[in-house]
């Protein structure tokens, strides 16, 4: 599981968003070092950053400033061509609102990350289909995401962000649009596919049904990290994690 | 760790340029699955070009009568040729514009997977050429047939001298090539701005 190798390390990450004359820093100075193998769950209030944390991190927005190293690489050194290779090969990206291509079946859309890693057609399929029957959904692999369930449409995600044997999972939000039920069997698909094929995950969430999963939790807040909690420390005042929450949403 | 990833990138460039025909193959595919959508949009430019082709046929057939009803006929068919080319420009900026603008977010999925800018790119050129060359060609077709019969009806059979026939292979030559250059334009400009956009933005896009 979690070594003591960094796999993401943030170093005084600040992020701001300039309307009009107003500048509003949405990240003021994240220092974040996550494990090899971790379940990270970052966790906050609406606002606070976590969706701009998830861009920085896996390279889809720009930082105003500080460095984000992936597998101890700048992330700001990288050209196109890296950064397009770093996407289609060490991380892998789920959304809240599942994002599948609406014209490609299930199957398509989890080899077209394959496409763009130069893999032939047979190999990405087969490739595919394996990955579909790991999420559960060996048998509808020719339905386009209009025809599946939300839960569904989340699973063909997390197949597609897997395609490529990515060594970080980054997920902002990915129960956000699910009920209880299905939310709760995603919440064990990832830590089922953290534990068993050792990938990093990284996710923003609000639902606290994720913390009994995580490793560590990350509480950010005006887009500063509040603090970081261990399991072992959460698993002490697990009774707590409701006021705990209650206490950040209402500061 | 680092020197790994950097032994890695001199094939990355190879593998990420993926060839010309698989971007042809995802194009095709791409306007086939959304038929009904790639058929609104090319009656977009079909209809444009019909109407230029149409007008234009229409000067083919020499008009008839006193000097002066030949020159006022002249300068209608002339003002109303420039006026047909406005609204086929214009049909067809809009068509593509709102093709391109209602993929913002597939765009930006597939940079997340791995798409280079240039790959997108590469997709709607290839795209709006075939949708641009059958729409053009299409729309030439009909719009020069319908006013040649009309005028056949009328019975100018007269005028369908050589002069005639070579006049009207050319203006649909040139109104197919004009289509399909008025559509690649007016899809690559907003393709580009698409493809160079952060993920993050080209996500955050709702239409
Ligand atoms: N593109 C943008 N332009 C301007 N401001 C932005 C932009 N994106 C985010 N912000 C602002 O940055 C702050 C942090 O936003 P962010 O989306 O990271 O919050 P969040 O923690 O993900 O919230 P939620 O839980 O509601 O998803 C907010 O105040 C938000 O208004
Ligand atoms: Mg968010």
């Amino acid at each position: 599981m979690a070594s003591n190798e960094y796999v993401v390390r943030t170093k005084g990450l600040v992020k701001e968003y300039t309307m009009g004359d107003q500048v509003l820093r949405a990240l003021n100075g994240v220092d974040l070092d996550i494990f090899r193998g971790e379940y990270i769950s970052i966790m906050g209030p609406s606002g606070s950053g976590k969706s701009t944390l998830f861009n920085a991190i896996g390279g889809l927005d720009k930082p105003s400033n500080g460095s984000v190293f992936i597998n101890d690489v700048d992330m700001a050194q990288l050209d196109a061509q890296e950064l397009a290779y770093l996407r289609c090969h060490t991380i892998g990206y789920i959304f809240q609102t599942f994002n599948l291509i609406p014209v490609m079946t299930a199957l398509e859309n989890v080899t077209l990350p394959t496409v763009f890693a130069g893999m032939s057609t047979d190999d990405g399929i087969e490739r595919g289909m394996e990955l579909l029957k790991i999420v559960g959904l060996g048998e509808r692999f020719f339905h386009k995401p209009s025809e599946l369930s939300g839960g569904q449409q989340q699973r063909v995600a997390i197949a597609r962000a897997l395609a490529n044997n990515p060594s970080i999972v980054l997920a902002d939000e990915p129960t956000g649009n699910l009920d209880l039920k299905t939310g709760t069997e995603i919440i064990h698909l990832l830590k089922k596919l953290n534990r068993e094929q050792g990938v990093t995950v990284i996710s923003a969430t609000h639902d606290l049904k994720m913390v009994d999963v995580s490793d560590r939790i990350v509480w950010i807040r005006d887009g500063r990290i509040a603090k970081i909690e261990e399991r072992a420390e959460i698993e002490l005042h697990i009774g707590e994690m409701e006021g705990e929450q209650e206490e950040l949403t209402h500061p | 760790m680092s020197t790994n990833i950097n032994h890695k990138d001199r094939k990355i460039h190879r593998q990420i340029s993926l060839p010309f025909s698989k971007a042809f193959q995802i194009s095709l595919e791409s306007i086939r699955i959304r038929f009904w959508r790639s058929l609104i949009t090319a009656s977009g430019i079909f209809l444009g070009i019909a109407f230029f082709v149409a007008v234009r046929t229409g000067m083919l057939f020499p008009a008839t009568g006193s000097v002066s009803t030949v020159i006022a006929a002249q300068n209608r068919q002339l003002w109303l040729s420039i006026m047909a080319l406005v609204v086929c420009t214009v049909g067809i900026t809009n068509a593509m514009l709102m093709a391109v603008t209602e993929r913002y977010k597939e765009i930006g999925t597939m940079k997340c997977l791995g798409a280079l800018d240039s790959f997108i790119v590469k997709l709607f050129f290839i795209e709006s050429c075939l949708l641009g060359l059958i729409a053009s060609v299409a729309g030439s077709l009909i719009g020069w047939f319908f006013v040649t019969i009309i005028h056949l009806l009328g019975g100018e059979m007269s005028h369908m001298t050589t002069i005639f026939w070579l006049g009207s292979l050319k203006l649909i030559g040139f109104s197919t090539l004009l289509g399909t250059f008025l559509t690649f334009l007016a899809t690559i400009f907003p393709a580009i701005r698409a493809a160079q956009m952060p993920p993050a933005a080209a996500l955050r896009v709702e239409i």
